[in-house]
Formats: structure tokens, sequence, C-alpha cells
């Protein structure tokens, strides 16, 4: 029997902070001993334009990358990114994300419309989704940065690791003065509705 | 200790444990960040060269002094260094020398798609693959030793999803260094005709003794699953979705040495098998060699010649399984990279726009230009090749679009391989005007100092390439300087310059609006009594200006205040409300 490997991909736009939840998840799987890979793609796609890091753990992890209909958890930093990787979504997976809207280009250009009931329709189709502003409670925390922390405290309620855990793989990862707004915005995540 | 690396860090990491101690690289996606977490570590002399083909030749006189060595480039930079690469073939090395070539498979970051490996055939040199960041480490600290006992360049072909994949990595104790000083050997390292013919025949049988060494070495693996019927050969990336998708019931000969490949280790993979696969990205490198070698095998008649593979894409070829995730109903709209809010671009690219001038563009974040809504770029082509296209187009038509033609290059750019093409356009006198878009930076792979920062890889001060100096050096008269944010200044300036029936250069200069030393103004605000929805300030594509119920209105969080748009706005509607406090006080 093949041994199960858990894969989050983590999206949003280029510039909105994924590489740190990425950074901190990875960092922590590692020390719950799990075997890890962290992938995401550097480059042209920084600048404004979507950006995915698959995080795939297991007793062993080969591929690199997530594939259509694998991702246990989509967490999204921006609304329609959420949307958009539906194809990737396991038929059993959760996407957790932020009701924040950013506008695409052709959105901005005027050549298309921002779709705004984009994530009840994906829930019509059978999605578990968890929406919420993420930036209102990382504003509430301290911080419009620690947006990516609250999402991290939404997605820990359904991995098995221990709380503490997270808070210690905080406190590691983001500057000292950072800490407590982090672990605030990781704990009003965690709670949120 | 384990740690979770980049390939690209594996392989700083490797190069280091192995003995380099001189790295000389230009910056190309996929692989900047070799150099870059070389540079952090002050063992090892690290540079950025002005392009590959420098980075490779200050690499070999390294290796000559007796120092082992590497450089880093991504696929196409290869094609610059190809020339010292072929005749390092012959000479060989005297401390061990690698080459790091990054391949782009589906072209995340590039602008075409090509397999690197055809290049250590064809210089006729070894080449490892890596397949995660432990194997980065391990084969970059291992090259060094297989360089200098087949006295042979060693080229390590990572790609994207190797060199940007992060997997755990143990990093181990450096090997210890050792003294190899330079002996003069004319019959090495002179390569004119009487000594490169004595050369050749030593290439030939060292690669006699790499192939039996192929055969052999632990490079190469063969995971072999009792019963399995189908055989699948593979190496890098392609390895790791192979054993995802079907691992458990196909036998596998993995592949690190991927040039030579052996012979013997093939045909007894093969006969072990009832059904032998070849799963490769891009071109059909190992499965053309298994043909040669008279073996009935599958391959690019299972997978595309194009873009990446996946586990599913395995699956789908071998009857691994396939998952199927949610299909909306409706488009989600594309978000595209696009150019930064107060890029210093935008102003220029703007003038170019309006004078419909046909642009031969360059390698860059600029070639953003291209895009919707100001198309302001005609062609893209390889590194430098702006400048000298141009030549050849107003050349080729006896300058009859002349006055419509100009070529954009970044400064980085110039510096790999603009200035050559400007030598040209003097020399051979072409009406051609050269855009200089400075931004003191190589803004597109994530800021590297180049030898017109004045800065060198550490940050540290270093001479400065005076850019106005340096083209009036070469026979260029008219060197203008605008600012890009001044669209009065660049308007006049093009419009001149364009007229001048001569050669000349237009420097726009302005450092990248993310650099951190960069000094942003408030943002812009619209007011909405006054905007007519003329939409003249949504021809600048700037991802900080949308229309919001009827009117213009500009995101806070990411206006710098650059003013261009402003100076776009008839009625006035964009307001700088700083200014306007300024005033009142």
């Amino acid at each position: 029997m093949k041994k199960k490997v858990t894969n989050i991909m983590i999206v949003g736009v280029g510039g909105q902070g994924s590489l740190l939840a990425s950074k901190l998840l990875g960092r922590l799987l590692v020390d719950e001993g799990y075997d890890v890979k962290v992938s995401e793609v550097h480059g042209m796609s920084q600048r404004g334009g979507s950006v995915v890091t698959y995080v795939r753990f297991g007793e062993k992890v080969t591929s690199p990358i997530i594939d259509l209909g694998e991702a246990d958890f989509i967490v999204s930093f921006e609304k329609l990114e959420g949307a958009r990787y539906a194809p990737w979504l396991a038929r059993e997976g959760r996407v957790i994300v932020n009701t924040q809207e950013i506008d695409p280009m052709p959105v901005i250009t005027g050549a298309a419309s921002y779709p705004s009931d984009i994530l009840e329709k994906l829930a019509a189709k059978g999605a578990s989704i968890d929406a919420f502003d993420a930036l209102a409670l990382a504003e509430e925390a301290g911080s419009s940065k620690a947006v990516n922390i609250a999402l991290l405290g939404r997605l820990a309620r359904y991995l098995d690791i221990p709380y503490e855990k997270w808070t210690e793989a905080i406190a590691k990862t983001v500057a000292e003065k950072f800490v407590s707004i982090n672990e605030k915005a990781f704990s009003l995540g965690y709670q949120s509705e | 200790m384990k740690k979770l690396m980049i390939g690209n860090e594996a392989v700083a990491r490797g190069l280091f444990e192995g003995g380099c101690r001189f790295v000389s690289s230009y910056p190309g996606t996929p692989s900047t960040e070799i150099t870059e977490f070389a540079a952090k570590n002050d063992a090892m002399t690290c540079e950025w060269a002005p392009n590959e083909k420098v980075a490779c030749e200050a690499a070999f006189g390294a290796s000559l002094a007796g120092v082992r060595s590497a450089c880093a480039m991504k696929h196409v930079g290869l094609n610059v260094a190809a020339d010292p690469l072929f005749t390092l073939s012959y000479t060989g090395v005297n401390a061990g020398m690698v080459i790091c070539v990054a391949d782009d498979p589906a072209m995340h970051s590039s602008q075409n798609e090509q397999d690197s490996r055809h290049y250590a055939i064809a210089a006729k040199v070894p080449m490892l693959e890596p397949a995660d960041s432990a194997e980065a480490l391990d084969f970059a600290r291992r090259a060094y030793a297989l360089s200098e006992e087949f006295d042979t360049v060693v080229l390590l072909r990572m790609c994207t999803r190797i060199a940007h994949s992060q997997s755990i990595v143990e990093p181990g104790e450096p090997l210890p260094l050792f003294d190899k000083p330079y002996i003069k050997n004319p019959e090495k390292y002179i390569m004119m005709p009487a000594f490169a013919k004595k050369r050749h025949p030593i290439v030939e049988e060292r690669t006699e003794r790499l192939t039996a060494f192929a055969e052999t070495c632990d490079f190469n693996r063969e995971e072999l699953v009792a019963g399995a019927k189908i055989g699948v050969i593979a190496s890098g990336t392609a390895y790791q979705y192979v054993k995802e998708a079907v691992g458990e019931r196909v036998s596998i000969l993995k592949l690190g040495l991927v040039n030579p490949l052996p012979v013997e280790r093939i045909r007894r993979f093969a006969a072990s098998v009832e059904r032998l696969v070849v799963c490769e990205e891009l071109d059909p490198v190992l499965e053309t060699h298994c043909r040669a070698l008279g073996l009935s095998v599958e391959g690019k008649s299972l997978f595309s010649l194009i873009g990446e593979f996946s586990q599913s894409v395995v699956a789908k070829a071998l009857g691994g399984e396939v998952h199927e995730g949610y299909s909306l109903d409706e488009a989600v709209p594309v978000r595209p990279p696009v150019r930064c809010a107060g890029c210093p671009r935008r102003g220029l690219y703007c003038s170019l726009a309006k004078n419909k001038v046909t642009v031969i563009g360059d390698i860059g974040c600029y070639t953003l230009g291209a895009q919707a809504p100001l198309f302001a770029v005609d062609t893209t082509l390889c590194m430098g090749a702006s400048v000298s296209g141009l030549h050849g187009f107003n050349k080729a038509v006896e300058n009859r679009d002349a006055g419509k033609t100009a070529a954009v290059i970044g400064d980085s750019t110039f510096m790999h391989s603009g200035i050559t093409g400007l030598v040209n356009i003097s020399y051979n006198a072409s009406n051609s005007t050269v855009i200089i878009l400075d931004n003191s930076i190589t803004g597109m792979t994530g800021h590297q100092q180049n030898p017109t920062t004045g800065y060198n890889i550490k940050g540290d001060p270093a001479a400065k390439v005076d850019l106005e100096t340096l083209c009036r050096a070469v026979g260029i008269e008219r060197v203008r300087v605008v600012d890009p944010y001044d669209l009065e200044a660049c308007d006049r300036v093009l419009k001149e310059e364009l007229a001048y029936p001569g050669p000349s250069v237009i420097i726009s200069r302005r450092p990248c609006v993310l650099l951190k030393y960069v000094k942003t103004a408030p943002p812009l605000t619209v007011d909405p009594d006054r905007c007519r929805t003329c939409k003249a300030c949504m021809k600048l594509g700037c991802p900080a200006l949308s229309i919001r119920d009827g009117k213009a209105k500009i995101d806070a969080t990411l206006c710098v205040g650059c003013g261009v748009c402003e100076q776009l706005c008839r009625f006035d509607a964009i307001q700088n409300r700083s200014a306007d406090k300024k005033e009142a006080l």
C-alpha cells in the first residue's frame, strides 16, 4: 500500500507573501520528521502574476509538483486565485481562501469583469470551502502583512500537528519584533468562523 | 543536520564542499540562485560576469591556475558560452571545473525550450543530472573528482523543477583543499592546429573511458521491481514523476550521468524487461541512444517533445492513477505577470507607442512592454539582439524605415552583448536609434548587480561603467539622457533622435522602483468630478489604475506616485495630494 502524501497548494498574487508561508510550513514539517518537498517557480511570474507553491509531505515524497485533482488543501491569498486552481483540488480536498479581491490585468483594462460569486459556484459543485477575511484578521492582529499566518492558522485546524509546534515555528521564522503579531494572527485564523 | 534547500542552494553547497573556490556567472532564471548562495559563503570568490562567455572563460582561468572553479547559467546562456566550452573539451582542466546549466522546460521564464544535453554530446564532455536537492549537492561535490580524473570540464544539468524545488539535504564537511599549481604545458593549453590535432584523439579516448565509467558508476542506478514487465529509463525530474506514478510496478534505470551513456548497462536493463520505455522531457536524447544500440524502445511515441511532464502525464502513458479535480463552468480571468506600478520603462514605452515606432526589443522585464495595452515591442530574440537587429533592419532597407525604428535594451543586457552591436552600428554607419533602459540593476532575474551599477555581487562598491562615455568611445556622437517619468522630455528627445540622420543613443535613466534605496512619492488620487472616463491613463497598463463605477481609480497600496498617468490626464483629474498640501502651506 502506497504511503499517503499530503498535498498543499499555496496560491496568490506575486508579492503577497506566500514565500514566508511556505518557508514556515516547510520548516515545521521537516522538524516533525516528514519527508518534504516545496516547489515554486521564480522569475517572470513574480511580477503581479498568479503564483503557486506546492508543498508535499509524508513518509516519502517523490514528485515535486501537485497534479490535477491531487491537492488536499488549496490555501489561497486571494479569492479569484482560490477558484483558478479548482482543477487541482482533490474531490475530498478543501479550499482555504482569503476573500480579498485583487483585480487581474484583464479586469483592470475592462476586457473582463471580476467574477464575484465564483466561490459559491465552486461550493455548489461540492467543493469544501473555508472562505474568510484573513486580511481583516491580520489587521486585527496588528499588521496586514500577517495574512499568510492567519491563513496558516486556519490550515492548522486540519493538520495533525500540535498547536504549540506551529507557534514554535512562527517564532523561528519571523523576525522577533513581529512574533506576537503573527501568533495572534495565527490564533485568529485558527479560531475563525 | 537536515535542511530544506532549493536545488540551486544545494548545488552551491556541493560546489563548496567539493573544493570550489572561484565562481563566475551571469544571472538567468532558473540558475541565478546557485551563484547568489555561493556568494554568501566567504570561502569562495564569487562574481557576476558581464556575460556567460566571460564567466566560463574566467572559471577556466581559475582552473588553469589550480583552483577548482564553477560557472552557472541558464540554458540559453550556454549558447553564449558555447565557444569556450567546445575547446575546453580539448584543453581539459588543471583543477576541476564545473559548468552548471539550468534548462527551463515549459518556459516558465525563457524564450525557448532547448535541451542542454545536446551540448554535452556535441562538446564531448560528461554531464551529470540530479533529481532532487540531495543529489544536486552530492553531484556538484563529486563533479570535481570526475573533472580531474578524466581531465575535463563537467556539465551539471539542472531544470526548473529541480533548481527551484526544496527538498531535504544533509550538508557534509568540505573536502580537503590541495595545491595544484599551474605548470606551463603548451601542447595541452594552446589550441592551435598543430596542438589541437594531438588533443582531439585524447578527447575521443576520454569518451571511451567515460563510457566504461558509466557502465559501473553509482551516478547511475537500477531500481528493479520483481516481475515488472516494463522498464523505464529516466533521469532528473522525469525520474521523480515515473517513481510517483508507476514506481511500484516498473523497473527503472535511473541515470545521473546523462553523457556519455552506458551501453552494456542499458542492454542488460532492456533484456530484463518485456517493454523498454524512455521517459525524458524535451528531446529524445536517451531514446536515440537506445535506438542506436538496436533496441526496441518507446519514448516520444508516448511522451511529448514539448513542455514539462508530471505524474499524471506518466500515469496516462503507462497506466497509473489519474485524478480529476473540480471544473468551473466559466472562465477565470487570466492573471499574467505585469510591469510594476511606477516601472521607469512605462513612460518611455508610452512615447514609443504614441509615435508608432517599430521597436526591436531585448531580454528583460521590459519585454513585458510587448503586452496589452501598450504593445510597444515588435520582436524579441535573444540577449543583445535588439541593437544588432535594428542595424540590419535599417541597413537592409537602405534606411527607408529609419526614423520609425528603435532598439530598446536594459543596462545589464547592454553590458552582456549590446555593446558589440552598438560598435557595429557605429562602424557600419546605420541610421539607428538605440534606447538604453538604464534602471541601475539586473531586474528580471531579481536584482543582481552589473558593471553599470557601481556595486559587485557582495554589494561592495566597484568600478562603474559610464554608459555615456562608453557610447561616445565607440563613435556615437549623439548620446542623450532622459528621465522616463518626464513624458514631455521622452517624447521630444525621441522625436529629435529619430529625425536625426545618423546613429544615436538615448539613455532612459531611473532606478528600478523595487530597489530598496528608491524613495517613492505618496500615492496619487483621482478626483471623480473631474474624471471624464476618457481612459487615456488606462493606456499605460499600470496595475494601480482601474475603472471603478465608471471612473478611474488609483489603488493607493500599489501607486508609488510616479506621476506618469497625471501627465496623460487632460482634465487634471489625477492629483498629487501632497503637492496640493505644499502649495496650501
